[in-house]
């Protein structure tokens, strides 16, 4: 075979040219999806609730990752400021995870804890109110819209489907947790939701380090 | 918590990243021997190939690849190899150096530890009033405030409606050293409940005007009268029968005028209808006692000048 083939076969080239590129793929994607440390929970890693659920949602919707990223790195300049840094099997419930990759806001992967509801509440509304230094916009529709829960039920089965292909030793929703499930976030608004997932981020693992 | 082990669920997986990553730098290295190799019918370097494109106005010359272009693939597979055999690559082999992320970063803070540690250690044995008149210790505690506490109680530690003034000496759970520790240490969870449905609009109106009272303000003496009553029944159980509130509890003070959410009537009465549950967060894990130590004296110096 000689160059000349490749170079007049387009289908040939685009096949070689496709075989090369996988190898990247091939040793440093596909084994991850075989190892226990990105594929099995944490100890005491819980699936999110239906209402951590559509918080989780809002943040998506609101585009929160754009500024905030979720993920310490194990730098000391990182853990002295967010506490213990990120590991794989706390992201087993994510479907997609919220790494991010810009930090314009703080990382918020430990922020669970890290302020009271209260504190969430006032920020989210006019960040301005609690850190005058603030460049983060409000988002004070979130206080007025009731959640959708429309289709709670649905993701949740979704997120079921999700959990089982991917992940060993992960709890899924029962028949009954979806059941109850719109009934859990009646009343409730974005903000609530919102709150409720930023409080249970990264919580799993409190250790300084 | 560290996760050292590569834990596949098969051997196959050591195997598999081994074999391709291998391959694929020995592949490069044939792709490139190959491709730069003379051809017995292969014009001589520097003459056209005799392909042409464009009608025959375009013809491509046989040179060969630019030495250092070369010398540049062939020195990047050999530092490929060199790095497999140095760091973590090939499957579970760990590298020739050992190195992890974690060893790095377990490094990177027992180097901190042995340079900040003793300076924490020294003023961990001191008492807290006598580190709120030192100036160094204050430095740090200052650093630490603004990094773990300023969201809340503002970088002047001034509060806010929901976020106590740390300034003003006066405390909702006390401000003597051991408990400003200790409500940093474990934190503090507020627990004023909602009236609104057992006092009805008017009774909050009427506890309300009470209230008021209480810092000497002037109000309808009627509806103060009758919030009395109300009072002594529902809020003395942690406010004090003089409503001077319990440190026990965190049941604030309602005489000084001071005051944690507004001391406007309407704020009063929102209080009073819907209650309160302020929470300040634990730092026990997340900071650890040594830091907490310089951050309750530099709080402790905010109200107790020297």
């Amino acid at each position: 075979m000689s160059h000349e083939v490749v170079e007049k076969n387009v289908g040939l080239m685009a096949l070689l040219i496709l075989l090369v590129i996988s190898v990247g793929g091939l040793v440093e994607i596909v084994p991850l999806f075989f190892l226990k440390t990105t594929t099995e929970p944490v100890e005491g890693l819980k699936p999110y609730t239906a209402l951590q659920l559509e918080g989780r949602d809002v943040y998506i919707r609101e585009g929160c990752y754009l500024c905030h990223s979720q993920m310490i790195r194990p730098f000391r300049a990182e853990t002295e400021r967010y506490g213990h840094y990120s590991v794989a099997g706390e992201f087993v419930y994510d479907h997609p995870f919220q790494w991010g990759s810009k930090r314009t806001g703080p990382d918020l992967a430990r922020v669970g804890g890290r302020y009271s509801d209260d504190w969430h509440r006032v920020h989210l509304m006019n960040p301005r109110d609690v850190v005058p230094e603030s460049i983060m916009p409000g988002f004070p529709w979130l206080a007025d819209n009731t959640m959708d829960t429309k289709l709670t039920q649905k993701k949740m089965r979704v997120m079921n489907m999700l959990i089982s292909a991917t992940c060993n030793g992960c709890t899924t929703y029962s028949d009954e947790e979806i059941q109850r499930a719109p009934d859990e976030l009646k009343d409730k608004t974005e903000m609530d939701a919102l709150i409720a997932y930023l409080q249970v981020m990264g919580t799993s693992i409190s250790s300084r380090r | 918590m560290t996760v050292n082990d590569f834990n596949f669920t098969s051997g196959f997986w050591n195997i598999w990243i081994a074999v391709l990553s291998l391959a694929n730098i020995f592949a490069c290295w044939w792709l490139i021997r190959w491709t730069s190799k003379k051809r017995p019918d292969e014009a001589a370097a520097g003459d056209v190939t005799g392909h042409s494109w464009d009608e025959g106005t375009l013809a491509e010359y046989n040179n060969p690849l630019p030495r250092w272009w070369l010398w540049l693939f062939y020195i990047t597979l050999v530092f490929s190899l060199g790095y497999l055999f140095l760091y973590p690559g090939l499957g579970t082999y760990r590298g020739y150096l050992n190195w992890t992320q974690q060893s790095q970063y377990a490094q990177e803070m027992q180097t901190a530890d042995q340079k900040y540690g003793p300076l924490f250690a020294r003023y961990a044995s001191q008492p807290i009033p006598e580190l709120a008149s030192n100036a160094d210790a204050l430095k740090i505690g200052q650093r630490l405030f603004v990094n773990y506490c300023a969201a809340c109680h503002g970088s002047d530690a001034g509060g806010g409606p929901g976020f106590p003034n740390l300034r003003d000496n006066d405390w909702l759970y006390g401000g003597d050293p051991d408990t400003l520790t200790a409500t940093i240490l474990d934190g503090r969870q507020a627990a004023m409940p909602a009236w609104g449905e057992v006092l009805g609009e008017k009774g909050v109106n009427e506890v309300a005007a009470y209230v008021q009272t209480l810092s000497g303000r002037q109000v309808d003496s009627a509806l103060a009268t009758a919030g009395k009553q109300h009072f002594t029944t529902y809020c003395t159980a942690c406010h004090g029968a003089d409503g001077k509130g319990n440190k026990a509890m965190g049941a604030p003070n309602l005489t000084d005028n001071t005051w944690l959410y507004g001391g406007s009537a309407g704020v009063i009465r929102q209080t009073i209808t819907r209650g309160r549950n302020g929470r300040m967060p634990a730092h026990r894990d997340f900071l650890g006692e040594d830091k907490v130590h310089l951050l309750a004296a530099y709080v402790y110096s905010l109200s107790h000048k020297p």
